[in-house]
């Protein structure tokens, strides 16, 4: 039996019209498949960061490589950030005569949004790519069916390291990202805004309280946790070679990234209610 | 040799498929204790797929995999296919992040937790079976070269004395000497461990310098199985063109 002509345009229309819809569909599935995928993956993984056992060599081996080594982006990151941010303060400051202020905002600025965000974005980049290159590659070069092979659990000697790390060392980096911020609003501020530099360090010290400072750590922890098991979630599922490496690392950055500052500000409205 | 022994693997009816395209179509495989079989045929024809699945490194739709007579189901029964097996990747897939000696001893370090100072001096012993020097344990992967590398991870694949070792394309990217010397240390090795083997290949020489018995994979199907010695008067058209390395015959070249 062959479709008469009315019926063939109806079906023709039909899948013009659904099209759109299916496409919005597909898409919104696909997200909520990502977003379990993520959700299962950091479950596994960060079981296998509290339980044993814990290779503590390879904690310490990631610390140095996610800790130590970012010390320089990060440093650099603080210093820029505490000398531009005193800068546009004592601007806007100054019209309402509010210059003085220059020391107070920019420690309250930099301990408990700009430090951890920016640390955490720069990291996003440094580290979240390296984790998704390096676990990608050793996924394409079959290093993690090696790995199962020999009864070693990726989530426990590659992956659980590697986010125990990112949640100890990224406080202890934004702890520095924060004294270096100061500092950098402190050099600006001497050099080029003459305030007194004495007075200056006194009125940030006075200024800022304990919770500051501990937000801003515990956003860090939040953000080094993100960072790693992004990184490991891209890399342990590229596949396809060099290609497949490469959009791991960029997936991971971008997804760090846009994880960063979506928890960033949950973590500041929490922040916020319970008056932290 | 008398292989008549309960297996010590076994794959029965086994497929899968990745998306469409379907490369198991139900492989029955039995390996006896001590026995070497050496799997051949053409590219994508499903080799690797069949060790992997064998290994629970790729989950086969249908069919069962027993390992010393029980079945392999994933959790302890998998554990206990790992821990007595032993498997030499085509690339080596040896770890860049560690020295030889901890590629080699990774199983004990961290599988079975024994000190660093023990492992070290069982490492430095496998790779002596293997004809690498002490002074190599302390070396990087990245810094042997190719034949160097399958011999570090052949290392590792015995180390732990495993019942059986599985070689993915043992020979690939080595010239024809290594690829020898390779193939020596190999059958030495697994008769010294009385192990059983299993080994894809397509290198014939290989197969034949290896094999107690030869399996014909194609299509996805076991298409034939003998003794090494009835490789060249098989009757089998297929056997035939892949032994001769012929481009006419019933196998399309994939390409």
């Amino acid at each position: 039996m062959t479709a008469s002509p009315t019926t063939k345009t109806s079906h023709i229309e039909d899948s013009l019209i659904l099209r759109p819809f299916r496409l919005i569909g597909r898409t919104v599935l696909g997200g909520f498949r990502e977003i379990g995928r993520i959700a299962s993956f950091s479950g596994r993984v960060l079981f296998a960061a509290v339980t044993p056992v814990i290779y503590l060599r390879e904690v310490l081996r990631q610390c140095l490589k996610i800790g130590y080594y970012s010390l320089p982006v990060v440093g650099l990151t603080a210093v820029f950030i505490g000398a531009a941010l005193a800068l546009n303060i004592y601007t806007g400051g100054s019209r309402f005569n509010a210059e003085q202020f220059v020391p107070n905002i920019v420690v309250l600025g930099i301990t408990r949004e700009l430090g951890p965000v920016l640390a955490g974005l720069m990291l996003a980049g440094r580290v979240s790519a390296g984790i998704a290159a390096e676990i990608g590659a050793m996924r394409v070069t079959e290093q993690i069916d090696a790995l199962l092979t020999l009864s070693a659990k990726p989530e426990r000697y590659l992956y659980a390291p590697r986010v125990i790390a990112g949640i100890l060392t990224l406080p202890l980096l934004v702890l520095v990202a924060d004294i270096i911020g100061v500092l950098g609003g402190w050099l600006v501020a001497v050099g080029a805004l003459d305030f007194n530099g004495s007075l200056y360090l006194r009125n940030s010290w006075s200024f800022v309280t304990g919770n500051d400072i501990w937000s801003g750590l515990i956003k860090a922890a939040v953000f080094g946790g993100i960072i790693s098991l992004m990184g490991c979630y891209q890399g342990d599922r590229s596949k396809g070679g060099a290609g497949g490496v490469g959009r791991a690392a960029t997936l991971a950055v971008v997804g760090a990234a846009v994880l960063i500052l979506a928890s960033n500000y949950i973590l500041t409205s929490i922040f916020v209610r319970i008056g932290l | 040799m008398d292989f008549s022994t309960k297996p010590i693997l076994e794959l029965k009816n086994v497929h899968k498929a990745f998306g469409p395209k379907q490369v198991l179509r139900g492989v029955d495989l039995a390996v006896a204790p001590g026995q070497s079989l050496v799997i051949i045929g053409g590219s994508g024809t499903g080799k690797s797929v069949t060790i992997k699945s064998a290994l629970g490194l790729m989950r086969p739709e249908q069919g069962e995999i027993l390992f010393d007579g029980e079945r392999v189901k994933g959790g302890k029964t998998l554990d206990t296919l790992r821990r007595r097996t032993g498997m030499l990747f085509q690339g080596g897939a040896l770890f860049d992040s560690l020295s030889v000696w901890e590629n080699v001893a990774f199983a004990l370090l961290y599988r079975d937790h024994i000190g660093r100072g023990v492992a070290k001096k069982r490492a430095i012993e496998n790779l002596a079976k293997v004809r690498l020097p002490a002074s190599a344990a302390d070396l990087r992967p990245a810094e042997l070269s190719g034949g160097m590398q399958k011999r570090v991870a052949l290392a590792r694949a015995i180390i732990a004395n495993p019942d059986l070792i599985f070689f993915d394309e043992p020979t690939t990217g080595l010239d024809p000497i290594t690829a020898d010397a390779v193939n020596n240390l190999i059958v030495e090795q697994v008769k010294a461990l009385g192990a059983a083997a299993v080994t894809i290949t397509h290198d014939m020489a290989s197969a034949r310098k290896i094999a107690d018995e030869v399996a014909m994979l194609h299509e996805g199907r076991i298409i034939w199985r003998g003794p090494v010695s009835a490789l060249d008067k098989s009757g089998n058209a297929h056997i035939d063109q892949f032994v001769h390395g012929r481009a006419e015959g019933p196998i399309q070249p994939a390409i």
